[in-house]
């Protein structure tokens, strides 16, 4: 029989159009091929600087986003109680009038009653200003549910973090080391980097208690007990002070460790920096033995400094650090059985650190000059690569323990060096060149600086004259002092209790905060539909804009529908959260490159519009129009600063177009979309490492205009702000904390990295511990419901160890009810032996409610899916003083959703999990009967 | 019946790197979504939305675990898709013709046209490789996205597998097994590569990259020790260590 013929040339598209992803949070480039106007294919961009051209499964499956039947198709106004889901759709006119009626009265009498959060949002730096024209303190993302210890502690440690503002440098490390989940967040670079290790035969070593994903491919897996990270690598830390293996050079030139602190217990400056007239921090140059500014040029900073002045000795941190670490409290031995490890696996990781970091060093034959003016001939670096992100981070010790792993970064000397971690521009930015909270509401006014920022000391908390919290969240006060992303779990919670006052209208944004994204998920829904003694809603408004019917849409009153991530302008902006590499500042847009079909609007345009009808300050003219047409108008002529808008490419100098500083381009967009979608400022070679240090740099990112001058630091080993806290709690200063915070915060604020187990229940009563992840085909990926995604993970077993399985007499398949402090479940169990014996965990978000989503309502989703949110309180268990402990960081606020602790019994199978809630009325249908998805050829 | 060609003159394949595959399913959701698109009929889902969600795929990522003699359990992330057999059992069972094995590049191919959907091939094959889609009634199978490797109208370098241009972390290769100076044999042969169930006698083309041996730590324990061996005990001998060791910098 003759072979038949295969078109092997058929044609692919009729044009592909660039643009970025939105299916994560990762900012991949997309190239969308369309046919007959319609998507037909997804691919990544090869050009692209953040995956070159590869792309997940979320990525792929765009396409069944895209076409989703769970898309909301117009406005909503709701008609039957909240909760039910019952709603009307109306006009976009009605729907913006409804809201200009609730939000203005607020503006003109009480700013702060509007709380606006914002989930997945990336343009905080718009939807910021925005709240700020508003005038309301009550606004942030989603950062303090999400990883806020993680992003805190690496700012205020050195001036950058991992995902958005650092990266493992790839092509040099020789060991990567791999801490917590991670598949989170910075999703394709992650499994490139993984993939161009083991390419190079670097050695990857992974350390968390369930070994899947990337723990899966580690050459060695540590499956430590949740929430000891800190104590594993204080006690590394300890291992490495011990045996000399340290970066002395790196840590006398580029740390504070040589900088002098006040060590008299009795001097109220005590654990405070000796300072010159000019307020800098001082240090021992060891040339001339004298006391000197610690930027001074030409000196050689002393490691071991001491000073006598005034009758009150200083030391350097570094006599601090030593004394700390160096005592058997941190030994492998003493930690061991914390860590549910061995002392010889702890002892064979340090030693495998030391080996890397300095038996083989990375030099770069580049040579580059400091701060203080020397030239070095070489780039000298540590080959060891840390990455971490919400495993370590989302626990009440999480931001101490982010801190720790810096610290062991840095006295390896392997931050901004050849082989070790690298800041994307804009960073490195040290805490204290950001802005501190601003949080003073007045009505009818701006508030007058940006809601969120670094403290510097207690004098820059949000509290009002008397001492009370002047934001819903309770963010910047002495309960969690540098919450810099806020905390968005507490504010239903908050707002419903009315602590620290009542709120009036909710404004979320693809949030689903009446489902998987908050703690006590069961009571957040009580809480949205409980009702005061005359029956009003104890939140009385609640608006909220998604592009989807999530379960968040049924407890709102007002739906504003946005459109998909095809259908919009978006600029993933070097004013917050860019698309740099280590390498090169970048940015980038969305685009419409589909238009809708329906009645909606993209979110950042109807904000706009929005607040051109409430005449907010920067909104309007001097004739009160509408200064923006819409958010691709404002994208291309606002200015935060003169010469600095939300897109840094294709701007307007006196000679024609320009990267970086420059005026506003009417066609900007146009020039983005011609390149792609994105805009790459690369870094000069000399530039490229050291960068907090090097001046290249430093003079690049003020013609960038990422900067307006050089402004060089150290890395802060001893962070001097949260010492200032704790002097305050000793009683110091005219910032007082109230008396039930004072020893919270003396122990938990301490400068240098320390470990305490998190208080999260009695260990006897509930021996383990509870964890969730969500699949790398879903995370941060808004909506399982899609029809390819929903096939690759649309069961969540709760995995236990075989260890348990055994002790419980359970198989594959059997129920379980787990309980915790705070509630109980029932749900399917599986065994899964490569995990920690002691840990059990599930996918999270799989759970979905009957109704949402246009799912069936008999979707396993909903009958077998569960949610482990229901075990976990925003509180923690009442300590009989009246008061709300929140269960999140004490130093950030962060929610600290891996302290779970539960216990398990086995029960008979009942007909669906539990707790099980009733089917909510969908206000698009649901789904077809089949998909056969294909244009038309 | 359909006869195999006796000799093909290239043989197309995958080598699949299980040392690296971290079990991300992007590889899965770029042949549905190229696939669907492309040759022959969708790659179409039964209730897509509902309870028991059941929908054509060319290529699946299962994971197994593994316990080793010593050391903690693994876990294996192994993806599959048609393994373009040289002793194809699904070609020779077909009884109209309609799976057949190209000459030029040994790609196992269903003509859809002659496809009467009756499932032997996919009863024949030892791997589950095949799927039949319940919408169109045909056999669906991994093309090695003969659409896109041979087109003229997508860029050189794209002229690549879906699966292979969207691997994030480099784990699938593609290229002419037949070839020993073809990188992709390069690489079987640098890292022991293998055939799945060689008992079959399927001969298959794609190939399996083991995963290295792992958790070998504690053979290092001697090596690394002396990495460990103290500078001092306690704070002031440290501190005078760093002295001493700073005036020799």
């Amino acid at each position: 029989m003759a072979q038949p013929r295969v078109e092997t040339s058929p044609r692919v598209s009729d044009e592909v159009r660039k643009t970025t992803c939105y299916m994560c949070a990762c900012r991949c480039g997309i190239n969308v091929h369309m046919k007959d106007g319609k998507v037909a294919y997804i691919e990544g961009n090869r050009d692209h600087p953040v995956n070159k051209g590869v792309l997940c499964a979320k990525g792929s499956a765009g396409i069944m986003q895209h076409n989703a039947p769970s898309r909301l198709r117009a406005p909503l106004k709701r008609v039957g109680p909240r909760g039910s889901g019952e709603f009307e759709e109306i006009s976009w006119d009605e729907a913006l009038e409804t809201a200009v009626n609730w939000l203005k009265p607020l503006r003109e009498t009480a700013p702060e009653k509007l709380a606006f959060f914002t989930g997945r949002d990336q343009s905080q730096s718009f939807t910021g200003w925005w709240a700020q024209a508003y005038g309301t303190p009550n606004f942030a993302a989603h950062g303090g549910f999400c990883s806020v210890n993680m992003a805190t502690a690496g700012i205020y440690t050195m001036g950058g973090a991992f995902w958005e503002f650092g990266a493992p440098d790839w092509e040099h490390a020789k060991l990567f080391l791999l801490f917590g989940v991670a598949e989170d967040h910075d999703s394709n670079p992650i499994k490139m980097g993984i993939g161009r290790l083991k390419e190079r035969g670097a050695k990857v070593i992974g350390v968390n208690p369930i070994r899947s994903g990337y723990n899966a491919v580690a050459d060695d897996w540590i499956g430590i007990t949740p929430g000891t990270d800190g104590l594993l690598i204080l006690s590394l830390i300890h291992c490495l002070l011990k045996a000399g293996r340290i970066d002395l050079d790196y840590l006398a030139r580029f740390t504070n460790a040589p900088v002098l602190l006040n060590c008299d217990p009795k001097s109220p400056d005590h654990g405070l920096f000796l300072r010159d007239e000019d307020d800098k921090p001082q240090v021992i140059d060891r040339v001339t033995g004298k006391q000197v500014a610690w930027d001074r040029p030409g000196i050689t900073p002393d490691l071991t400094g001491h000073v006598r002045r005034a009758g009150v000795t200083h030391t350097s941190v570094m006599h601090l650090l030593a004394e700390r670490y160096l005592d058997p409290q941190y030994a492998p031995e003493s930690v061991a059985d914390r860590c549910g490890l061995t002392s010889e696996r702890i002892r064979a990781l340090a030693g495998e650190l030391a080996r890397a970091a300095f038996d083989d060093p990375m030099v770069i034959d580049r040579p580059w000059t400091d701060f203080r003016g020397d030239r070095h001939d070489r780039m000298v670096g540590r080959p060891v690569a840390i990455h971490a992100m919400r495993g370590i981070s989302a626990h009440a010790n999480g931001f101490q323990t982010c801190r720790a792993l810096h610290i062991l970064q840095i006295l390896l000397g392997a931050v901004e060096t050849p082989g070790g971690m690298r800041f994307k521009p804009p960073y490195p930015k040290p805490a204290h060149g950001h802005p501190r909270p601003h949080a003073q509401s007045t009505p009818g006014q701006p508030l007058p600086g940006p809601h969120l920022g670094y403290p510097q000391g207690p004098e820059d908390l949000a509290l009002s004259d008397g001492g009370e919290p002047l934001r819903i969240d309770k963010a910047f006060t002495w309960e969690n002092p540098l919450s810099a992303h806020g905390l968005m779990h507490m504010v239903i919670s908050n707002a419903h209790a009315g602590d620290p006052y009542r709120i009036d209208t909710l404004f979320l944004y693809m949030a689903n905060m009446a489902w998987n994204s908050s703690m006590n998920t069961s009571g957040v829904m009580e809480m949205l539909t409980d009702t005061d003694e005359c029956g009003d809603y104890k939140i009385p408004r609640i608006i909220y804009s998604d592009a989807y019917s999530s379960e968040m849409v049924a407890y709102a009153d007002l739906i504003l529908p946005d459109t998909t991530y095809l259908e919009r302008h978006d600029c993933i902006s070097l004013l917050d959260r860019p698309i740099s590499e280590p390498d090169a500042a970048a940015d980038a847009i969305r685009w419409p490159v589909v238009q809708p079909d329906r009645d909606v609007r993209g979110f950042q345009s109807v904000l706009l519009d929005l607040g051109a009808r409430l005449g907010l300050p920067g909104m309007v003219d001097e004739d009160g129009a509408p200064k923006y047409a819409d958010y691709a108008d404002y994208i291309q002529s606002h200015e935060r600063r003169p010469g600095v808008g939300p897109l840094a490419g294709w701007r307007m100098s006196d000679t024609g177009l320009t990267h970086g500083r420059g005026a506003p381009n009417a066609a900007q967009i146009d020039s983005y979309i011609a390149n792609g979608g994105f805009c790459t400022l690369h870094i000069p070679e000399e530039a490229q490492y050291f960068k907090p240090w090097n001046s290249a740099y430093q003079d690049w990112a003020v013609t960038t205009g990422l900067c307006d001058a050089p402004a060089p630091y150290l890395f802060q080993l001893y962070v001097e702000p949260l010492r200032r806290f704790q002097r305050a709690a000793e009683g110091h200063g005219d910032h007082q904390p109230p008396d039930h915070l004072r020893q919270q915060i003396q122990e938990k604020l301490d400068p240098l990295p320390l470990w305490y187990a998190p208080d999260a229940g009695d260990p006897d009563t509930y021996p383990v511990h509870a964890l969730t992840q969500r699949p790398m085909a879903m995370y941060h990926s808004w909506g399982t419901q899609n029809a390819w995604l929903r096939q690759l993970h649309g069961h969540n077993p709760m995995y236990l160890p075989t260890r348990l399985m055994r002790e419980h007499g359970l198989q594959d398949g059997d129920w379980a009810r787990i309980t915790s402090p705070h509630g109980a479940i029932t749900v399917p169990v599986m065994e899964m032996a490569a995990l920690n014996p002691n840990t059990i965990w599930t996918w999270n978000a799989i759970g979905k409610r009957k109704g949402a989503w246009a799912l069936k309502p008999d979707a396993p989703e909903a009958s077998k899916g569960f949610l482990l949110n229901h075990l976990i309180h925003e509180l923690l268990p009442p300590k009989g003083d009246g008061l709300r402990w929140s269960n999140s960081d004490p130093v950030t606020g962060q929610a600290a959703w891996f302290d779970l602790r539960a216990r398990i019994e086995k029960v008979p199978p009942p007909a669906e999990s539990q707790p099980a809630f009733g089917e909510i009325a969908s206000p698009v249908g649901q789904g077809p009967e089949q998909l056969a998805w294909k244009t038309k050829p | 019946m359909t006869t195999l060609p006796e000799k093909t003159t290239r043989s197309l394949g995958l080598v699949i790197d299980l040392d690296t595959c971290v079990g991300c399913h992007a590889c899965v959701i770029s042949c549905k979504g190229w696939n669907t698109e492309n040759y022959g009929a969708p790659l179409s889902d039964q209730d897509p939305y509902g309870a028991d969600p059941s929908g054509t795929f060319l290529n699946r990522v299962h994971s197994y675990e593994v316990q080793p003699e010593t050391g903690p359990a693994q876990l294996v992330h192994f993806p599959k898709s048609c393994l373009h057999c040289e002793d194809a059992p699904c070609v020779t069972v077909c009884p109209t013709g309609a799976s057949y094995k190209r000459v030029e590049d040994g790609i196992v191919l269903v003509n859809e046209s002659d496809c009467i959907g009756c499932g032997l091939c996919a009863w024949a094959c030892p791997y589950g490789a095949r799927e039949l889609d319940l919408a169109e009634g045909v056999m669906k199978k991994c093309t090695l996205c003969v659409d896109r490797i041979y087109n003229e109208n997508l860029p050189e370098e794209d002229r690549t597998p879906a699966c292979v241009r969207t691997c994030p972390a480099g784990a699938r290769h593609f290229g002419d097994l037949s070839d020993p100076d073809s990188d992709v044999s390069r690489l079987v042969a640098e890292r022991g590569g293998i055939d799945l169930m060689p008992e079959q006698g399927t001969k298959p083309v794609n190939k399996y990259l083991p995963p290295r041996p792992k958790d070998g730590w504690q053979g290092e324990v001697d090596v690394l020790a002396p990495f460990l061996e103290p500078v001092a005990e306690e704070p002031r001998g440290f501190l005078a260590w760093i002295d001493k060791t700073l005036e020799k910098l």
